[in-house]
């Protein structure tokens, strides 16, 4: 596992903790920035936190793992998510996942060996009405198509 | 009934200026306003919202908040991102009002992780509010003080009921909590906390701004006003429709260009699926309720991999805390995989059936309680074709 040199860990969190409070109601903000900035949630980082915060670190092991917007393994620097609920599978969703499958050389859950992409499932993102519907990181597509999946990795490779 | 034609959120000039009005009336005014209209919590279960308000405003403590519930998980429904997209100023001045009508000092929105999109206009928006004094300190010139602070979810379905979503906002896992207590009373770090939709808020904006009776004409009798639709699936006009409490499914269907519709799947993955032999009825909280999913098939949808969706989506979603939930769930989705082998016999399907019953009885929160809905009321409804669905070819190999 690549660990990020630990000082700047330190560090993100110390600002991080002056920024939201050492309370226990600033775990996940804390959370989801470190996760943002890092792809991922490691040991250590769980460690520094739960000592910031006077809380066990079990518990932030247990706050982590019940998010799935929060990992203990490192994710790609483009976190594609697929949403899979009914109406985009109605709407298409197989081909398009085929299509990223193929493109991506990766299986749905998998991140690739130069952690450039993850491939994940999701469920409802709220496109229902635009569907198949994707996330990749904060940005979402819609009204996908195989050739329009395809245009997009390519601008992102 | 009210013409279709007639809208509320999609006419800006209906809007008016609530916000204004509300601080000259007292907080107990404001909520009894709210009661009078009868307005009803629109993520779906329907609490009223003015008994809600007026429990959170009779309740004793140092410090109040309030919550607006942007963790619009149910599949199908997107009519909240519409709103906090487009609709910006009714959603966010109807916190306001909610603030000062339970007398609250602090307000969060909790945004699901997958419209972290909206943030930046979110933030945009509440600096605008701050600058033009109607957030912040002495809003509009008044001693009464309020603040919103925008909390992101993480991708957790669950997190859409209250007290999960306040376990989370806490720093906790989403579980449930017992109730009661209930939030009004024992909410965000143990102080009295109102919990609405993101709907709910900008309704109580309307109901302000034009008055309870005129909010009270919409609707039937124990559904008041208009209610906002996400409408998804086969049809030729999908979106979010604004219609009036009562409509019938049939006016819905030909409102937005459905044909050849074999069913309509109402509330989400936890609500109902409707046969055409029953599209007479209407969507009220007292026959079809629904927090704004409707999700249409065509007859060449196959029910059983629509089913089989639904529940994929709850075992995974369920936070795991509640037996009846936790393994009840896995307990259908082996009940669909039978199914699709042709190895379910009629028995084991009732017996299925009867295990949906106690999930609804026995799990600790509204997920476990509603998550059998679509495995009764499809597998009632569509019994031949599922039963029948491994000799066909979309089997769901």
């Amino acid at each position: 596992m690549i660990y990020p040199d630990k000082n700047v860990l330190v560090n993100e969190v110390d600002a991080l903790v002056k920024k939201y409070g050492s309370g226990r109601e600033s775990l996940l903000p804390i959370l989801q920035d470190v996760q943002r900035k890092f792809g991922f949630i490691s040991d250590f980082a769980m460690q520094e936190i739960a000592h910031r915060l006077d809380i066990h670190p079990v518990e932030v092991y247990g706050v982590v793992t019940f998010y799935s917007f929060l990992s203990t393994e490192p994710k790609g620097k483009y976190v594609i998510r697929l949403c899979k609920t009914i109406s985009c599978e109605l709407a298409g969703k197989e081909a398009v996942a085929k299509t990223l499958e193929r493109e991506l050389n990766l299986k749905f859950g998998e991140t690739s060996k130069d952690r450039k992409f993850t491939l994940e499932y999701c469920h409802c993102i709220g496109m229902c009405d635009q569907g198949p519907a994707m996330l990749i990181n904060e940005q979402v597509f819609t009204k996908l198509t195989p050739s329009k999946v395809i245009e997009i990795i390519d601008s992102l490779k | 009934m009210p013409i279709i034609n007639d809208t509320i959120f999609f006419d800006e000039k209906a809007h008016g200026e609530a916000l204004e009005k509300a601080l000259k009336m007292s907080p107990h005014e404001v909520v009894l306003e709210i009661r009078e209209s009868q307005l009803r919590g629109r993520g779906g279960a329907g609490f009223p919202t003015g008994t809600k308000w007026m429990l959170a405003l009779s309740a004793q403590a140092d410090k109040k908040f309030v919550v607006c519930n942007a963790d619009e998980g149910e599949p199908g429904t997107f009519k909240d991102r519409v709103l906090l997209s487009e609709y910006t100023k009714l959603v966010l001045e109807g916190m306001v009002i909610a603030g000062y009508a339970i007398q609250a000092q602090k307000g969060f929105i909790y945004l699901r992780g997958e419209y972290a999109y909206l943030l930046e206009h979110l933030l945009n928006y509440l600096d605008r509010m701050r600058k033009e004094n109607r957030l912040g300190e002495n809003i509009l010139g008044t001693n009464y003080s309020f603040d919103i602070e925008i909390r992101l979810g993480s991708g957790a379905y669950v997190c859409g009921e209250e007290t999960a979503l306040i376990e989370s906002l806490e720093g906790h896992r989403g579980e449930a909590r017992n109730r009661p207590p209930y939030p009004v009373n024992t909410g965000y770090l143990g102080y009295p906390t109102i919990v609405n939709n993101v709907e709910t808020f900008a309704c109580a904006y309307i109901v302000i701004s034009k008055g309870a009776q005129w909010f009270a004409k919409y609707g039937t009798e124990k559904s008041k006003g208009m209610k906002l639709i996400s409408v998804s699936g086969d049809c030729k006009k999908p979106g979010v429709y604004e219609v009036p409490f009562g409509i019938k499914i049939k006016e819905l269907l030909e409102l937005v260009g459905a044909e050849d519709t074999k069913a309509v799947q109402i509330g989400g993955a936890s609500g109902l699926c409707i046969p055409m032999s029953e599209i007479e009825r209407n969507i009220s909280f007292e026959d079809v309720p629904t927090g704004g999913s409707v999700i249409i098939f065509n007859k060449s949808r196959n029910m059983l991999q629509v089913l089989r969706n639904f529940m994929e989506f709850f075992v995974e979603e369920s936070c795991g805390q509640c037996t009846p939930c936790r393994v009840g769930n896995k307990k259908l989705l082996e009940g669909v995989e039978m199914l699709e082998k042709g190895i379910c016999t009629h028995h084991y399907l009732n017996e299925l059936i009867e295990l949906g019953k106690t999930m609804q009885i026995a799990s600790k929160c509204g997920l476990g309680q509603s998550s059998p809905n679509p495995f009764i009321s499809i597998v009632t409804n569509f019994k031949d074709e599922i039963m029948s669905n491994y000799l066909g070819s979309g089997n769901g190999q």
